[in-house]
């Protein structure tokens, strides 16, 4: 990765901190305390599914709003403050200014999942008075979430590269919802005939498919992760980002900055 | 300056007032409204729709469904309602979303099947929650052993009972009293010791206090339901013998026919009435009792669960 790209990667990552992106930690950790005490009040016997659920369910939901919200602004903030010509006319080309913001983000949202992992396990040994072994696959879903914020991410770039803040929103947030249904959209399209059934199943594939990352429930219930499912989602999450994020840098290679 | 503090001043005051007031204000609405209007609603029943708008996070919201459930049946059983509407929907749509929440069939069947106040008394809906939970999860026996128990206990329909131990035996794992207790149903043998070997079970296999202060009751009232028919078999015999009922137990004792005075399972002694009725002194410490209480006694309406040792 060439210098250029690390140093626009470490500006987003400072920016971001300095937008105060990590204050989330603290709603985070008022929740999963909050949590692991009040639920063996109020319930039966869920304590550790309850921690496991809704920790990572926070660390999914909290890091798509980022991922959303700041991918977004990412090229247009740098327009409108005119920072972005600034950053051209210096020797950086713009697939390395695309690439950057993506690593930075990145970077961040990898960060915000660490401290809320390390909450996820305070608030586990908390309930449970100890590790064990099964444990270990709540990492597992934490390394898919971050592949989820990978794809989201690449994908508010995109957006963010030809449209406005607002219509980079929408457009990121619809295909967040329509990527949990990907499987229900093959198995719809399996049902069709002739043409239709070749156009729906085109926008099934191209959809993201976040379905296949989600072992929340699973890993809760201490089931295992197939190390060959862990290996396709990988594949599948670094070629889609990097699907996502050659587009970006197609549209963004033809833009027009006057 | 001084403006500037002035503003912080009464803008400060004033969110703390308007806080203080917005409190007041919902609790006056909360004694406006009953809480059963608040409670008693389901606004999607549909257990595919809400897995759909979960959006994969279909465990946390399982979790939920699941707390609203024990919330909901707590509620109604301190009220002593005698029915549960939304408690079966309650389950369905738990067990829906997070099939492999066994904790939710293992105690959903045992809110669901006794007749209240004690359950929603609908055992059918029950064995329906149990299979359910057997179809998802094949390989935990505790699922066999409960569908076992609701057959048995509130349905009395043996060779159904005996069926799920059976099943519930051949699974890898399971507890060695499954088969003990599927030959048992099989021969409708000793009512008692079944009732007992059951209960005795759910005290072992159970983590949950509420649950073994049950089994315990449970086990208490079937030690007395034994003791007053025992005890009574020899005041008749005494009577036979003697041509009058005893005056105490001691007469018994004196008699040769029983070793001392005996004792309920709370160790308080039993009372023995003129005409030759055995009868516990206090039934309200001692809930599901079906022998040994006073003439017209009611029991209370929530059975009073000591502590179980």
């Amino acid at each position: 990765m060439s210098a250029r790209v690390v140093h626009i990667a470490s500006n987003t990552f400072r920016e971001a901190v300095r937008d105060r992106v990590l204050y989330n930690l603290i709603a985070f950790a008022l929740l999963m305390s909050g949590a692991a005490i009040l639920v063996g009040q109020i319930s039966i016997d869920i304590e550790r599914l309850v921690v496991i659920n809704l920790g990572l369910t926070a660390v999914s939901l909290f890091g798509m709003v980022i991922a959303i919200f700041i991918g977004i602004g990412l090229v247009s903030k740098e327009i409108d403050r005119r920072t972005l010509y600034t950053v051209l006319s210096r020797p950086v080309r713009r697939w390395e200014f695309i690439v950057g913001k993506f690593f930075g983000l990145a970077g961040t949202l990898v960060v915000n999942t660490f401290f809320m992992a390390i909450g996820v396990f305070a608030a586990l040994l908390y309930v449970s008075r100890h590790f064990q072994s099964s444990d270990g696959w709540v990492l597992v879903a934490l390394y898919f979430i971050i592949l989820q914020f990978l794809i989201i991410t690449s994908l508010a770039l995109l957006f963010s590269s030809f449209s406005s803040p607002l219509m980079a929103a929408v457009f990121a947030f619809s295909l967040f919802i329509i990527g949990t249904f990907a499987e229900d959209l093959r198995g719809f399209a399996g049902m069709t005939q002739g043409v239709t059934r070749w156009l729906a199943t085109g926008a099934a594939y191209l959809v993201p498919n976040f379905s296949a990352l989600n072992v929340i429930s699973s890993v809760a219930h201490e089931q295992a992760v197939s190390g060959q499912l862990i290996l396709y989602n990988t594949a599948y999450a670094l070629v889609y980002t990097t699907m996502a994020l050659c587009g970006a840098v197609l549209i963004f290679e033809r833009r027009n900055l006057k | 300056m001084i403006s500037s503090r002035r503003t912080t001043t009464i803008a400060a005051s004033l969110l703390v007032a308007c806080m203080l007031a917005s409190v007041l204000a919902l609790h006056r609405l909360d004694q406006i409204r009953s809480g059963a209007a608040i409670e008693d609603v389901l606004f999607i029943s549909s257990p595919k729709l809400l897995k759909r708008m979960s959006l994969g996070y279909d465990g946390l919201l399982a979790d939920i469904y699941w707390t609203r459930a024990v919330q909901y049946f707590g509620g109604r059983h301190h009220a002593n309602a005698q029915e549960y509407a939304l408690l079966a929907p309650l389950l369905e749509i738990t067990t829906a979303l997070d099939p492999h929440l066994t904790v939710a069939y293992e105690f959903g069947s045992n809110f669901l099947a006794p007749n209240p106040p004690n359950g929603a008394g609908l055992p059918q809906r029950a064995i329906e929650l149990a299979e359910f939970g057997i179809r998802n999860n094949p390989n935990d026996w505790h699922l066999y052993y409960d569908l076992g128990f609701i057959y048995y206990m509130d349905l009395k329909d043996y060779p159904k009972a005996a069926d799920a131990f059976a099943r519930g035996s051949q699974v890898p794992g399971a507890h060695p009293f499954l088969k003990v207790l599927a030959a048992q149903m099989a021969t409708h043998a000793g009512e008692l010791q079944t009732a007992q070997m059951l209960w005795t079970a759910t005290y072992k296999t159970s983590k949950d206090a509420n649950i073994k202060a049950n089994a315990v009751a449970h086990l208490r009232a079937l030690q007395v339901d034994e003791d007053v028919t025992n005890l009574e078999a020899l005041l008749t015999l005494y009577r036979r013998k003697t041509g009058h009922f005893p005056a105490g137990f001691q007469e018994l004792e004196a008699a040769g026919l029983l070793r001392g005075i005996p004792v309920d399972p709370l160790g308080v002694p039993y009372k023995l009435t003129p005409d030759g009725q055995v009868e516990v002194r206090d039934p309200d410490d001692l809930p599901f009792i079906e022998k040994g209480m006073p003439p017209g006694y009611v029991p209370p309406k929530q059975a009073r669960f000591l502590p179980a040792d």
